[in-house]
């Protein structure tokens, strides 16, 4: 962020920034420093602006089918309560169905049962089956390496697994880094495409934000010492695995307090069902409600939709923000993204592109602006920054100069950009053109004789006063040293940013720019991207008293970090997202990692966030909702014959007793693999206000589950009616 | 006038009474409970107990309270019927048997109001006046006590404390329950109804025979009855009984009665979260549900078929015809969409879907309006429930008023809503499926197992209505109601202290643009839309075998 400090003069280049705060080194080796994004595209800007889903390939299910069975091991499903009572019932119905071999309808009733239990493992599994290959990939990177361990100075080979923390190892070109740490000595280029996917290599060096380096990982250039940080087992790497295996996976605080209403609901709807029978042998109804048809009913009215897709939502949920390259440490965080109320953006990067780059050139003293223009081009044709890269393009785009290259001018004396004499510009003919900091322009210009009329001053303050930078253009030639006009430097924000925090607004979330730029420049730039809020010159202390200032009023905060002073923020912050190619004290302190180090990031995190969350209560809405229906088909079937007047309730006109009940169990069935897809790629999710979202979901889900099974259940009825046996 | 046009302009007439008295009362009881002065004779009785008024209390420590204050009523009531054969002003009647002893002091403390006894034949003035009557107006206060604990649940932050239990049980009693009941019973004298010590009379009968009435003080019983949602009659017709309910202007004063404070808390409620809109999307809900059930009930008593009860113009079994069939209508509703369960017909004799109508109201868990306080706390519960189920959707983890519905308050909740239908329908297929107590219904086939549904129902939801018809002075059923009566009064009350407990302590959520608006009619609506499909389709099976089967039959 140092760089943006700098306005008052350097028309800095991309290698002389420093990472001080808060904003991402920029590699030497990315000539696009400017976005430090990796291959991440750019947001969309305003654009659908919907949480696109992964994929789903119905290959998928059958691929996961075995996993399905292995997992009706009863103490792995004993941790969902409703999916457990199915099984249960399934047992039971076996037992029956055995000791009546010759009934058609008992068999298809526990045939379907043990469907209900397969089918929601196999949401499960295909959840679980989308982390495996990308685990796959890890595993490859974590082939068991020799380390080159420094004993006393001395090298001595030891297998990677035989590391502890605090061990010093060599690593040279070609060498797979054996473990997590930080380098204590020297500097190499390092491939870390096996985790990020980013085939440039970045630099690795000691000291600073950039000392971090991943086991795994492969040293391209030059030698470094690595000071071990992690146990052999619990690496980077080790812990990406499991994470998106979803075998460490907890459940989430919400999925809890979930688990715990179905839990209850099932409770009620048991005795719902076992209080029947004695109801029903009263009224002559016995046989009618044999313990076969209570259990089908039992399952029925139970929330199966739900607590099969419960686990695979919350699985599915990482699994998003895994192939936008986010490492989510924990379900936790998922759902406090969907909860910030206040995201933290660093300016750079983020809100901006992260350099400042000409958009007008302004005359002065009369001058014409082609001729301004003109000298502009000129003297920047020896700059190689990206502001100098930019003045040159704006002359030729906006002003009409034609292209022209250093090699044109013959006898040209070139002034190079250097960051002491903060000016550029070339020598011909006895005509010098210079362009640079107001400072730096001022002086040559007085050097050479001339003076700096105050319209000049007026422009550079009025440029400086809305937050950018002005650069002074001169001219020495027979009339003289002159100004010709000032450049308006300023930073460019990124396209699509302003809808994109409206969009923010309207979901209620408050936006807050970091910047370590005055106020002013800060206050400019905030209205331009249309932030809520901002902090100039911010520290990190002061970041971290934003935080905790937030979270004293009730809000939870998210933001983006890197740097070893970000880590107290970032472990403060309800989400933390730090950046991969930051400390390892900040990937340690945050709750998400972010591989291709993109701040912008931070949005669609929040927006998967409410997305997982948002799928969970649609598909418990659909569930319970479900239930109305099954009653108006299981009801009649079993009362119809002792009270006739009950038929009135058959409102779906199923085919017989035995067909109702046998319809409504497979459509209970069938909904689970219906909506496993949905579960997987979440629900349909555009930014808006609590209202819409409520009201849209409300009718897709709560009238949808009302009036679906009613449909669904009517055409399985048409459909198996017909069976010999249950028709 | 039509019958029917006369019954809705009864219930418009209802509607704008208790919209006259909403606000001044529901912002004076949110000033009664957030006040912190004491009234003199408030302060002699918080000596005489021997309470501190003005400490906080967290919830185990006011549920303490609840629960041994209560205790200690229903021991006070069961020696009192065991001793009335010994005590003066008994009419001469003798002492209550241990069973209904023991049923009637459950029933009157957990405001239920259940009677397994003939008021006019087993109850002196003693007994009636000095323990029933002093349980009418302290159960229905304890019933606000907790409501107002949870609301200041809600509206606390970062402490445990939800106030004090023995300030706002006097508070109630003294502020509240009492001037208005003062009021209501100089009105109902005035209407007719009886306010005297007086014996028994012999009165001749026109066919011959002699009837014997007795006196009391019947007026001021009628009217705690009423407003705390009790329901116990002094005379076993309960409000049919001329003495009570002498005539229809009577008839809608009670029916104000029974509904004036639990509509009303919810701008109490309001008041006290800092939001009179969230207030009224409570009431909206509560609303919706009870003119709901009410024109169906009109429907269904009005529309019913059968030449009999066409002559009649209606289903006029059972029903006073001082009141004709909109009046009991909208009494039956109003009595078991509260807890009160007075009445002035007899729910046995309605359609098979009027008694459902009944039936449903009790189960829905008796939260539109409710018993006073109950109401508002049972309702609070359901809308806990709605939002988390339905907050989701909006993308954030569930809160409700800026408190977050976690683990801790999901549990709490879904444990409260457990309780009834566990004890309803747990003892109801006890006593299907033990021999003897089916010997007690009077009615063979749906109509009898209804009876019986309809006796725990009513217990265990607190409403203390009967469906007639059942013989319910019997070993088993004193005891099992009364237990039912106590669990469903008191186990639900453990688990809204400790919601309200967990609520206080929590950090509040600011209200943002992507908050679940809780105040809006879309809420109201989902809320309704959860009660009916939660609460609602548990009891599907057993209405479908009861009342359900009976309505359909024709």
């Amino acid at each position: 962020m140092s760089s943006d400090t700098q306005n008052s003069g350097v028309t800095g280049s991309g290698t002389t920034r420093t990472a001080e705060s808060g904003q991402a080194p920029i590699p030497a080796q990315r000539p696009e420093s400017g976005q430090p994004s990796g291959p991440a595209p750019q947001p969309d800007p305003s654009g659908s602006g919907r949480v696109a889903g992964g994929v789903f390939d119905p290959g998928q299910l059958l691929k996961s089918f075995p996993e399905a069975v292995r997992k009706l091991d009863p103490r792995v499903m004993v941790k969902s309560p409703v999916m457990f009572v199915v099984l249960i019932g399934s047992v039971v119905t076996t037992g029956l169905a055995i000791s009546d071999p010759g009934n058609v309808f008992g068999w298809a009733i526990t045939i379907w049962l043990w469907l209900t239990t397969i089918f929601a493992n196999l949401a499960e599994a295909v959840a679980e089956g989308r982390g495996k290959a990308q685990a796959d990939t890890l595993r490859r990177a974590k082939t068991d390496t020799v380390a080159r361990r420094l004993k006393d100075g001395v090298e001595e080979a030891v297998p990677g697994t035989g590391l502890g923390i605090g061990d010093l190892v060599v690593c040279e070109a070609g060498d797979i880094i054996p473990g997590d740490g930080d380098v204590v000595e020297g500097v190499a280029s390092v491939d870390e495409s096996a985790i990020t996917g980013e085939s440039a290599p970045v630099i690795r060096e000691s000291g600073g934000d950039r000392s971090a380096v991943t086991g795994g990982t492969k040293v391209l250039s030059d030698r470094i010492v690595v000071k071990i940080t992690t146990r052999p087992g619990e690496t980077f790497i080790d812990r990406m695995i499991s994470l998106v295996e979803g075998a460490s996976r907890q459940k989430t605080p919400n999925e809890i307090a979930l688990n715990i209403l179905l839990a209850s609901l099932t409770v009620v709807f048991l005795l719902a069902v076992v209080t029947l029978r004695p109801f029903a042998v009263y009224a002559g109804a016995g046989e009618e409600t044999s313990l076969i048809v209570l259990t089908a009913l039992l399952v029925c009215l139970i929330p199966t939709t739900i607590g099969a897709l419960l686990s695979a939502i919350g699985i599915a949920g990482m699994d998003r923000l895994v192939q936008r390259n986010v490492l989510a440490m924990s379900g936790r965080a998922v759902e406090a993204a969907g909860d910030v109320s206040t995201l933290l953006l660093d300016k750079t990067g983020t809100i901006t592109l992260g350099n400042r780059q000409a958009s007008e050139f302004v005359t002065v003293d009369g001058v014409r602006e082609s001729e301004l223009a003109e000298a502009a081009q000129l003297s920047s044709l020896a700059d190689e920054t990206p502001e100098g890269r930019s003045i040159t393009a704006l002359a030729t785009r906006k002003y009409e100069v034609p292209e022209r290259r250093q090699e044109d001018l013959k006898d040209a004396e070139w002034v190079m950009f250097t960051a002491q004499t903060r000016m550029s510009g070339v020598d011909t003919g006895g005509r010098g053109v210079r362009k640079g900091a107001t400072a730096s322009v001022v002086s040559w210009v007085r050097e050479h004789g001339g003076t700096v009329s105050d319209e000049t001053d007026r422009a550079a303050d009025r440029i400086a006063g809305a937050g950018g930078t002005p650069l002074l253009v001169a001219v020495r030639d027979a009339d003289g040293a002159r100004v010709l006009g000032v450049i308006h430097l300023k930073d460019v924000v990124k396209d699509g940013m302003r809808e994109r925090f409206t969009e923010l607004r309207r979901m209620g979330i408050r936006t807050v720019m970091i910047t370590g730029d005055n106020p002013l420049t800060a206050k400019a730039i905030a209205e331009e991207a249309g932030v809520d809020d901002f902090l100039a010159e911010a520290t990190p202390e002061d970041k971290m008293a934003l935080i905790k200032r937030e979270q004293a009023g009730g809000k939870l905060v998210a933001m983006t970090g890197d740097g070893t002073n970000d880590a107290p923020a970032l472990a403060q912050a309800d989400v933390g997202v730090a950046m991969n190619t930051g400390t390892s004290a900040a990937k340690e302190a945050g709750n998400m990692v972010d591989l291709d180090s993109n701040p912008t990031k931070l949005i669609e995190i929040v927006e998967i966030g409410k997305q997982l969350l948002i799928t969970r209560g649609a598909l418990t809405t659909f569930s319970i909702a479900n239930d109305v229906a099954k009653y108006f088909a299981i009801i009649p079937a079993m009362f119809a014959a002792a009270y006739p007047g009950l038929d009135k309730l058959n409102i779906m006109q199923l085919s017989s007793p035995d067909s109702a009940i046998l319809s409504a169990v497979i459509f209970n069935a069938l909904v689970i693999i219906a909506l496993v897809p949905l579960a997987l790629k979440g629900v349909r999710y555009r930014p808006s206000g609590a209202d819409a979202m409520l009201r849209r979901n409300l009718t897709v889900y709560g009238l949808g589950g009302l009036i679906a099974p009613f449909i669904g259940i009517k055409i399985i009825d048409l459909i198996i009616s017909h069976l010999p046996g249950i028709g | 006038m039509s019958p029917v046009l006369a019954g809705v302009l009864q219930l418009l007439a209802l509607m704008a009474a208790l919209g006259l008295v909403y606000r001044p009362l529901g912002d004076y009881m949110a000033r009664v409970y957030s006040s912190d002065r004491h009234w003199r004779v408030e302060k002699w009785i918080y000596k005489a107990v021997g309470a501190n008024p003005d400490t906080g209390m967290r919830w185990p420590a006011y549920l303490r309270g609840v629960l041994a204050f209560s205790a200690i009523g229903v021991l006070f009531l069961y020696l009192l019927q065991r001793a009335q054969g010994s005590l003066p002003g008994s009419l001469g009647f003798q002492s209550i048997d241990p069973d209904q002893a023991f049923n009637t002091a459950a029933s009157f403390v957990a405001n239920t109001n259940w009677q397994s006894y003939y008021g006019e034949q087993a109850m002196g003035h003693v007994v009636q006046t000095g323990g029933l009557a002093v349980q009418n107006f302290v159960s229905a206060a304890v019933g606000i006590s907790v409501a107002v604990a949870l609301v200041r649940g809600f509206a606390r932050s970062r402490t445990g404390e939800l106030g004090n239990f023995w300030a706002d049980l006097v508070r109630g009693t003294v502020r509240i329950l009492i001037p208005i009941s003062v009021i209501a019973a100089v009105l109902l004298v005035a209407c007719g109804a009886i306010q005297n010590f007086a014996g028994i009379h012999g009165v001749g009968q026109f066919s011959g025979g002699v009837q014997e009435w007795n006196g009391g003080a019947v007026a001021s019983q009628e009217a705690i009855k009423e407003l705390g949602t009790n329901g116990g009659g002094y005379f076993n017709a309960n409000s049919a009984h001329p003495f009570e309910n002498p005539n229809g202007l009577s008839n809608l004063l009670e029916v104000f009665l029974i509904l004036v404070i639990p509509f009303s808390l919810t701008r109490t409620f309001g008041r006290m979260v800092g939001s009179v809109r969230q207030g009224y999307a409570i009431l909206t809900a509560m609303v919706t549900i009870w003119v709901g059930f009410t024109a169906l009930m009109m429907w269904t008593e009005f529309a019913h078929p059968g030449p009999a009860f066409q002559s009649a113009g209606g289903a006029m079994e059972g029903k006073e015809t001082r009141f004709g069939i909109a009046g009991s209508a909208i009494f039956a509703v109003a009595t078991t969409l509260t807890s009160t369960g007075a009445v002035n017909s007899f729910h046995s004799s309605y359609t098979g879907f009027g008694g459902g109508i009944t039936m449903l109201g009790m189960q829905l868990g008796e939260i539109a309006p409710g018993g006073v306080g109950s109401g508002l706390y049972g309702m609070l519960v359901m809308a806990v429930i709605a939002v988390f189920i339905a907050g989701l959707m909006v993308g954030r983890t569930p809160e409700y008023l800026g408190k977050k519905i976690g683990t801790r308050e999901i549990k709490f909740a879904a444990l409260y809503i457990l309780v009834t239908p566990a004890l309803v329908l747990c003892f109801t297929a006890a006593a299907m499926a033990l021999p003897t107590p089916g010997d007690s219904m009077t009615n063979s086939g749906a109509h009898g197992f209804s009876e019986i549904l309809y006796a725990y129902t009513s217990g265990a939801n607190n409403n203390g209505s009967a469906f007639a018809g059942l013989n319910a002075d019997t070993q088993w059923f004193n005891t099992t109601i009364g237990l039912a009566m106590l669990l469903g009064r008191f186990l639900p009350m453990v688990f809204v202290l400790a919601l309200a407990g967990s609520l206080a302590e929590q950090n509040p959520v600011p209200e943002t643009s992507g908050t679940l608006r809780t105040e809006k009619p879309l809420f109201s609506g989902l809320l309704v839309g959860t009660i009916l499909i939660i609460t609602g389709l548990t009891y599907f099976p057993a209405l479908a075998l009861g009342p359900l089967a009976e309505g359909l039959a024709s």
